[in-house]
């Protein structure tokens, strides 16, 4: 409660000092408040029964004001959006899952308090990281229910309240990030897409919503991501720390069944670059399960190192494709098969991912078709998200897109949403 | 030279003891390329673009754009998009690394994603944002890419052909195009196809004197094959302003430089 009132204070605010007359503009007052945004208009569709779920799997208007204003010498941004979402059966608001008819994307101030240092402070998206749609020290919270069921790209990432300061040294970019309370994914609990509930040994859904035990103490529960990076001739290279918890459940209470997030460490590095025709990204992280540290605890996750290889070219005018390989490797596989019940289906202990991008433009890039796949070998399972944009004029943007999930068993990462194979169109007007 | 100077130009110095009348094909291209990319030590402007289709339908970007010259003939770009509002805040930037088998290195900045994207090295002869522009008439076409030759000297302007050492590599077979003796500034470019058919034309119809340094204003191109047209115009257009190379980092694809505000 103390962090939603000093939330909304910070918000009330910025707002009140984004909203002081400007002494440099001329007009009407929203002439001079320079209001941008979108409205957005989609819904989407199962492809197939789900005995857990509701046949429409998106149905939503979101109105988007943006708006960014210099008030002496900082920066005002406030980016929110109103939703009508009648798909969502709980439409109470709650600001930390978007939840409701309200989502703050992002409310902050940013300053410099020393030329080579900035601060940005209050809601933001933060990203890092070389992953395309995959991620190793990016641990900044994702909405993968938005991503699953076709809401455009840019609500894959959820906001985080955090300080982000930046140092400019001369021999390298330092950025913290410090979130005083933990920002979890905004992940999948069966409210809307289904999923392999590996306590019930089947696919559940609305049927059984996961209960979340979340770390929400303020100041206890916080979070440190540590980037240090440098361009050297055009190359990119950066190292990575982060202190925190898993960012989806990596666990369970036994004696609740609530799902848990256990602490998390993640050191890492990344170096990106152009070799050849195209750009390289390598990058690696050491996920430091801590509360499974002997890596035979049943009801924590194990410890992991993940690797990701990615490689992008134009392969002919107009036409983009880009491969990655990404490898999860646990850590200590023995522990976690021994702590796995006799029934239940065993992970391998080394996960693989391809995935393959494809673009294409054309009607003087009016036109975008696109594809991105998943494809897991060890899993062998797999994810598809073909999509088609038109920009009919400057101002509105026509989608429709497919959100295509296979796999030969059950429970494998991507298979398990096989109940959630849908397709989405979607129109948006920015002004 | 190559493409019309659609950024900046520079260094309308005249007469620098060099007697027009004596340069070689490739010492006006040298020139021209100067004058058309070179401009100051650096330079801003603020563009309008305009692509009208050829039933007359109209799409609108405008963007800030910050120039630095760098070490040699490398430059660094920094384009802050205003409009469409669908691409408002993005930015775009670009260190031109010029030399042998040297690619630009590229990022465009996604503001709701608070992601830099890395783009990969492209076919310079690509659409610039949709526009009737290719990515090279942007950043300048590397002089060393066409043998030149001087097929004219008359109206104060020189007209030269250009011919692509490397056929495969373009859609035309070659070009024209008329550079201003006391500017060096090319007026007006003329593209043949491989048929030898007249199919785009680009033309800087407005020149003006910003700081000493002769600018085009507004450039137009022509596509004869579709019927389309692209004209942008150039306001704001400010020289040595003193622009920091840090300008040209993540650091301020994250916040763009207030540099890029003007109205």
């Amino acid at each position: 409660m103390k962090r939603v009132l000093l939330f909304h204070l910070l918000f009330w605010m910025e707002m009140s000092l984004a909203l002081a007359p400007a002494q440099d503009r001329e007009g009407a007052w929203f002439e001079q408040l320079d209001l941008h945004g979108f409205a957005d208009l989609r819904t989407g569709f199962r492809t197939q029964d789900d005995p857990h779920q509701d046949d429409e799997s998106l149905g939503e208007f979101r109105g988007q004001i943006d708006f960014m204003r210099y008030v002496g010498p900082a920066t005002v941004q406030i980016r929110v959006d109103g939703v009508g979402d009648w798909v969502a059966d709980d439409t109470d608001v709650d600001l930390e899952t978007g939840r409701g008819w309200v989502d703050v994307r992002e409310a902050n101030v940013l300053f410099s308090p020393h030329p080579s240092v900035d601060v940005k402070l209050g809601r933001q998206i933060l990203t890092w990281g070389t992953g395309d749609l995959l991620f190793i020290n990016d641990l900044f919270p994702k909405d993968w229910q938005s991503f699953f069921v076709g809401r455009d790209t840019e609500y894959l990432k959820a906001p985080s309240d955090a300080v982000f300061m930046s140092f400019f040294p001369s021999f390298a970019n330092i950025d913290l990030a410090y979130m005083p309370r933990f920002d979890p994914d905004r992940g999948i609990t069966g409210e809307r897409l289904s999923f392999w509930n590996g306590a019930l040994g089947q696919r559940t859904g609305q049927d059984h919503v996961v209960i979340v035990d979340t770390p929400d103490d303020w100041g206890s529960d916080d979070e440190w991501n540590l980037r240090i990076s440098k361009t050297l001739r055009g190359y990119e290279l950066a190292f990575y720390a982060c202190d925190g918890f898993w960012k989806s459940p990596g666990g369970m209470n036994p004696d609740t069944g609530e799902a848990t997030y256990p602490g998390l460490s993640v050191y890492g590095a990344s170096l990106r670059g152009q070799m050849g025709k195209g750009i390289l990204s390598v990058e690696a992280g050491y996920y430091d399960s801590r509360d499974d540290a002997a890596g035979d605890n049943p009801w924590v996750r194990n410890s992991e190192m993940r690797y990701l290889v990615g490689y992008d070219q134009e392969l002919a005018r107009n036409l983009t494709g880009a491969g990655q390989l990404y490898v999860e490797a646990m850590q200590d596989h023995e522990g976690y098969r021994a702590g796995m019940p006799e029934s239940a289906p065993v992970a391998d202990g080394t996960r693989t991912v391809l995935t393959m991008r494809l673009t294409r433009q054309a009607m003087d890039q009016t036109l975008v078709l696109s594809l991105f796949a998943y494809y897991s070998p060890t899993d062998e399972d797999a994810y598809l998200r073909p999509n088609i944009s038109y920009k009919a004029t400057d101002a509105w943007l026509l989608t429709m897109g497919g959100n295509a999930f296979f796999g030969s068993d059950d429970h494998t990462f991507f298979a398990q949403f096989e109940d959630n194979n849908n397709v989405f169109a979607g129109a948006r007007y920015s002004f | 030279m190559k493409r019309m100077g659609m950024f900046f130009n520079l260094l309308g110095i005249f007469g620098f003891g060099v007697f027009a009348a004596d340069l070689s094909a490739d010492q006006i291209v040298e020139k021209a390329n100067q004058a058309s990319y070179y401009g100051g030590k650096d330079g801003r402007a603020r563009v309008e673009m305009v692509i009208t289709d050829a039933d007359g339908g109209e799409r609108v970007r405008e963007f800030v754009i910050l120039r630095l010259n760098t070490q040699g003939q490398n430059q660094k770009f920094y384009v802050y998009f205003e409009e469409p509002a669908d691409v408002r805040k993005m930015a775009y930037l670009v260190w031109k690394n010029v030399g042998e088998g040297k690619e630009d290195d590229r990022w465009l900045w996604l503001p709701a994603l608070n992601l830099s994207k890395r783009i990969a090295p492209g076919d310079k002869r690509t659409s610039f944002v949709g526009s009737d522009f290719v990515y090279e008439d942007v950043s300048g076409r590397s002089i060393h890419a066409d043998n030149h030759e001087l097929v004219e000297t008359a109206d104060g302007q020189y007209k030269l052909k250009s011919t692509p050492k490397d056929p495969d590599s373009v859609e035309f077979s070659y070009y024209h195009v008329w550079i201003d003796m006391d500017s060096f500034l090319p007026r007006k470019a003329e593209y043949f196809d491989k048929q030898g058919k007249l199919y785009r034309r680009v033309e800087a119809p407005r020149v003006e004197t910003v700081q000493g340094i002769p600018t085009v204003m507004e450039s137009v191109v022509h596509d004869l094959n579709t019927g389309g047209k692209t004209t942008n115009t150039f306001t704001m257009v400010e020289y040595n302003i003193g622009l920091k190379e840090n300008i040209f980092s993540e650091r301020f694809l994250r916040r763009p430089p207030r540099e890029v505000n003007i109205q």
